[in-house]
């Protein structure tokens, strides 16, 4: 899926700025940021502490709104719908992964990938049925009753994972999925996302860390609210591999 | 999102957080139960008061001496003459539309027998007594015509008083005495139950000619004057004016039936309005604690709403989801209330003389009530939720 000459834009960014009013101060935490994402893509925005990467992400994810500038998502302009509006779209074409996994607590694993399904409409025995199928695709068919609380953290991030796809979204919005992971568990996490990425789902990676942004193929540079550098990924890291390379500790999953 | 599936997200949280939720209800139990239980005591009252009323029929008049404009109970001028038997003799002569005319005194006794006594209410009228009072016989007979004119010493008792005064046995032909005179039991009644708005239970009957006697007086209280048909009622009240006025002028009043009933059942619904107000107001109060609840409840859980919008919930979602909570603790609680407060009607009916009556009017009332309450408090809460930045909640710690 690596070749991006081709395949459509899901999603792109077209001047866009975001701009915070504190105490009377402006903070201009993302400046004119243009950006195409194109279907099967699997790209890492890096940048430091404070550069907009969260902030563009909560843009391009459509959380929120930016203060100047078009976010188009599969053709159509985003940027001024109004929340209402904006919670259909997420519904149907992004999927989050957040750092701080983000399920519901004292819910089963199964319904929390279900979750998108019960606000998409989707009701019944198909809604059961697809969230098993997600649940499956991240490797955990055999805990679908566990609460969040019964899994470990790379559980918990990998059932956020299959709750990010179960609507079939556009784009899986990874936000730094493996900072609160340890490298075993991050291993795990970046090998599903790659694996689903092989799959042909576009993942958009946030992170800080420099070898974690190495799984993807191609890296966003961020820098005081601006893309600083856009290219390919020179040697990328394959999450596979490295679980091969792994000491055989007592297998998880 | 259907609401079916909104209902299943909020029983789900209730469900989870199983003790809080029965304390909030709490408010709303006993706010329901209360108003279940005193417009039930309300209206059993008043049942039974209109009852015994009605009980004698609706084409009764009743003539008191003295002057009533607005109601029955006070602000009339002291009577200045009393009925005597020869006023109902002149009713009974002069008004064609009256079946029965009966002279009516009513006065408190000693009654004893043997070494058994107590304190009963004397009722005395003439022998067409039985047709303006309900009285079923449970053995003997009323007094006649022939006993009322001779002024017979003959008494029919009530029920509590054939049961206290013979204790398993057969009153019928017995000697009691009435404030020291000798009478023989005639007859008994069966009993009218109740214990509220005159205890006819508790009463003893003998003629009216008897009675003055027996408490030396040559008076009578009232007259009851039954028209042959309901229909006529105005023409014999307007008869029964015209027989007295030459000797009373316009100083009586005749109250029909219904006015009667009218006056006492408009205070006693009051009466019961009242009572569900007071009641009411708690369940306001358990209407605050819910939405006191509701609001420590959105802002626990910020970051599951944040998590929800982010999947794709829109504000109606949220919305929906903790009102139906809010209206869910409260309808639970509505429940549990009219459960609670029927059965303590039930106890109580079964356990005091006070009787009750829970309608299914008081119960819907009460339920809708309830239902409103959650609605009304519960819908800021939702609201402040609905409203939640997802970033910020996300964020939320
Ligand atoms: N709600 C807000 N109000 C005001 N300023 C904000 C807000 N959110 C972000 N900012 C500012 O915008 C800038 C970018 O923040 P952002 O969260 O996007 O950084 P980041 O790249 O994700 O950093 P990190 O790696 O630490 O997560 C920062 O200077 C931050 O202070
Ligand atoms: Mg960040």
């Amino acid at each position: 899926m690596g070749d991006t000459g081709l395949a459509r834009v899901v999603l792109e960014t077209r001047d866009v700025s975001k701009c915070y009013y504190l105490d009377g101060v402006e903070v201009n935490a993302l400046r004119s940021v243009d950006l195409e994402i194109r279907q099967g893509e699997m790209v890492a925005i890096m940048g430091p502490s404070g550069s907009g990467k969260s902030t563009l992400m909560h843009i391009v994810g459509l959380l929120d709104r930016p203060s100047s500038g078009e976010v188009i998502l599969e053709g159509q302009d985003v940027s001024s719908l109004a929340p209402n509006e904006l919670a259909s779209l997420r519904n149907r074409h992004i999927g989050f992964v957040f750092q701080a996994f983000n399920l519901l607590s004292r819910t089963s694993a199964l319904a929390n990938v279900e979750l998108p399904l019960v606000y998409g409409g989707v009701g019944g025995s198909e809604r059961a049925r697809r969230a098993r199928e997600a649940l499956e695709r991240v490797g955990l068919a055999n805990r679908l009753g566990h609460f969040s609380s019964q899994l470990s953290g790379g559980q918990q991030q990998r059932v956020a994972i299959a709750r990010a796809l179960v609507n079939d979204p556009s784009i899986v919005l990874a936000d730094e999925p493996t900072g609160n992971l340890d490298s075993r568990s991050g291993i795990e996490v970046m090998a599903v996302l790659q694996e689903l990425n092989e799959q042909g789902i576009t993942v958009i990676l946030v992170t800080h860390d420099d070898r974690v942004a190495r799984h993807a193929e191609r890296a966003v540079h961020m820098f005081d609210g601006r893309v600083r550098e856009d290219g390919p990924v020179a040697d990328r890291i394959m999450a596979a591999d490295e679980m091969a390379s792994l000491p055989p500790e007592g297998a998880t999953g | 999102m259907n609401l079916p599936e909104s209902f299943r997200i909020a029983l789900r949280a209730l469900a989870a957080n199983k003790a809080r939720s029965l304390l909030t209800m709490l408010g709303v139990i006993i706010g329901v139960a209360a108003v279940i239980l005193l417009v039930g005591i309300g209206t059993g009252v008043q049942d039974e008061v209109t009852g015994s009323l009605e009980g004698l029929g609706s084409n009764l008049l009743f003539v008191v001496p003295g002057q009533y404009e607005g109601g029955m109970g006070g602000g009339g001028a002291p009577p200045g003459r009393r009925f005597t038997l020869d006023d109902a003799e002149t009713i009974a002569r002069r008004v064609e539309g009256a079946s029965a005319v009966v002279p009516v005194l009513q006065a408190g006794a000693a009654i004893k027998a043997g070494n058994r006594s107590m304190r009963v209410v004397v009722a005395a009228g003439n022998e067409q007594g039985t047709e303006v009072f309900t009285s079923d016989l449970a053995g003997g007979r009323h007094y006649r015509r022939g006993e009322v004119q001779a002024a017979s010493r003959v008494v029919a008792l009530g029920d509590r008083v054939a049961r206290e005064l013979f204790p398993n046995q057969d009153p019928l032909g017995k000697q009691v005495t009435l404030n020291g005179q000798r009478f023989t039991v005639i007859g008994y009644y069966q009993s009218l139950g109740g214990g509220l708005g005159g205890d006819q239970d508790s009463q003893v009957y003998i003629p009216i000619t008897t009675a003055q006697r027996l408490f030396n007086l040559n008076y009578v209280s009232t007259i009851v004057v039954k028209a042959t048909d309901a229909d006529e009622i105005e023409v014999v009240r307007r008869d029964i004016r015209r027989a007295l006025l030459p000797s009373f002028g316009d100083e009586f009043t005749v109250f029909s039936q219904e006015q009667t009933l009218g006056i006492l059942s408009d205070l006693l619904g009051t009466l019961t309005y009242m009572l569900a107000g007071i009641a009411g107001i708690s369940l306001l109060v358990g209407g605050i604690g819910i939405m006191n609840i509701m609001l420590v409840s959105v802002s626990e859980r910020t970051r599951e709403i944040g998590i929800r919008k982010a999947v794709g919930a829109r504000t109606y979602d949220i919305l929906s989801q903790f009102v139906i909570e809010a209206v869910a603790l409260s309808v639970l609680g509505g429940v549990f209330g009219i459960v609670l407060g029927w059965g303590g009607a039930e106890l109580i009916a079964q356990t005091t003389p006070v009787p009750t009556n829970v309608t299914p009017w008081a119960v819907a009332m009460s339920f809708l009530f309830a239902f409103a309450v959650g609605v009304f408090f519960g819908v800021y809460p939702a609201w402040k939720a609905s409203q939640l930045d997802p970033i910020v909640a996300l964020r939320y710690e």
